[in-house]
């Protein structure tokens, strides 16, 4: 890689190899960018536009906006952290998004990033939509309540397990997540506890059963640290 | 927790609180400011409150409420605190987004009531003129009236309550940061 393969994130240069998109290089950098669809062993999806950033002015998906050098890309912005609370307020307001009552809480991205953008309520009108719960398979419960529509799991069953498992029905507001079996039910799809769609939900939509509370409320992930912090360690980790 | 004193007010404010839909917990919470409560009583006195079982409020610089909106009286409820104090504080998850009570919101009241009451031999939906009307939904406080400030959690700290008031007290723009910061 050339001394000359680097952009500029936020004031600081980021180096990338070709072909990198301006969140993988930061990621692997040690800077967050906030994102809740994005799985570095995945395709983008692009459809959350948390990670949005403005890239030489104009606002991009920095997950699927590949790194070129020279660049002047802002991500660590008040008017671009306004916009992303906004988009997490809607997301909250959109589901069913109960905290206190949920096993994915202090491990759950969506909540992790409403705290690290400091997003003190839902602002909006809540939709409090009527979402089903799916406990037919032994092994992983669905609480539709919960889904953010970020399409994870479908990228993984699809592209990592080969089994198209889930999938993304209807339009707009009217959009949900849909099980490919006959009868819509996990439970009578060929979905197994190992596959990696069942280890993907950045939310408490896919849980598996049993180990709810093995880890006590408080203890953990992102209640040691914010979730910006723990994206920085886990770079240093990776070296 | 390090203990920051407040800088005082020119005079002791007036703070009302009340628990509309919830649990009480928040108000627990609240108390669990411990021996920090003197330090507060130097500088507020209460109006309306479970503490001081006044009943209406007067006007106040601050209001603390607690709880969502499930039925009438909480309506009324809020609207007099609204109408009586300069600044209105959503405290815990149920102010600020329904919490526990709005998950009966996918339910319908009427069945809900009918089910548990008239199905049950020799029972009647209790229709009490005393007995406030339920709402069809439960509502965070701010879909109601405007709300200035939000304390979410459930309960809230002690700790993030008094950081929270105490910035408001001393005039600071109020902020909650990690690890105070808290949905659950």
């Amino acid at each position: 890689m050339s001394d000359d393969a680097t952009f500029m994130l936020d004031g600081r240069p980021i180096r990338f190899v070709a072909g990198q998109s301006i969140l993988e290089a930061a990621t692997a950098a040690g800077t967050f960018i906030p994102n809740l669809c994005h799985h570095p062993e995945f395709k983008p999806h692009g459809s959350c536009k948390l990670c949005t950033v403005k890239v030489n002015g104009r606002a991009s998906s920095a997950c699927t906006t590949r790194a070129r050098a020279g660049q002047e890309v802002a991500s660590d912005t008040p008017e671009l952290n306004r916009h992303r609370r906004t988009l997490l307020q809607m997301l909250f307001v959109e589901g069913n998004h109960f905290c206190p009552g949920c096993e994915k809480s202090g491990n759950c991205r969506l909540q992790a990033l409403a705290y690290d953008l400091e997003m003190l309520n839902p602002h909006y009108e809540h939709f409090y939509p009527p979402r089903p719960i799916d406990a037919s398979h032994p092994d992983v419960l669905i609480d539709f309540n919960r889904c953010i529509l970020c399409a994870l799991c479908v990228r993984a069953s699809r592209d990592v397990d080969g089994k198209s498992v889930f999938a993304l029905a209807g339009r707009g507001t009217a959009q949900h997540l849909v099980v490919d079996c006959p009868s819509g039910k996990l439970g009578d799809s060929d979905f197994a506890m190992t596959d990696k769609a069942a280890a993907v939900c950045p939310v408490g939509a896919i849980l598996p059963k049993r180990v709810g509370f093995s880890v006590p409320i408080g203890e953990r992930t992102f209640d040691v640290e914010p979730i910006s912090a723990h994206a920085a360690h886990a770079a240093e980790t990776r070296g | 927790m390090r203990h920051v004193a407040p800088t005082p007010p020119r005079r002791k404010l007036r703070v009302a609180t009340a628990s509309l839909a919830g649990c009480f917990g928040c108000h627990m919470s609240f108390l669990d400011i411990d021996e920090r409560l003197l330090d507060l009583i130097d500088l507020v006195e209460f109006d309306r409150s479970p503490i001081t079982d006044i009943k209406h409020c007067g006007p106040c610089d601050i209001g603390i409420i607690e709880g969502g909106v499930c039925n009438a009286e909480n309506v009324h409820v809020l609207w007099e605190l609204r109408a009586n104090c300069k600044v209105l504080v959503a405290l815990g998850a149920c102010a600020v987004n329904g919490g526990l009570p709005a998950q009966r919101n996918h339910l319908d009241v009427g069945r809900c009531l009918t089910r548990v009451y008239r199905d049950r031999a020799g029972a009647a939906v209790p229709d009490d003129p005393e007995l406030p009307l339920l709402l069809d939904k439960v509502r965070p406080l701010n879909e109601v009236v405007r709300i200035d400030f939000f304390i979410p959690g459930c309960p809230p700290s002690g700790d993030a309550i008094w950081k929270y008031l105490t910035d408001l007290i001393s005039g600071r723009m109020p902020r909650l940061e990690h690890p105070m910061l808290h949905f659950d």
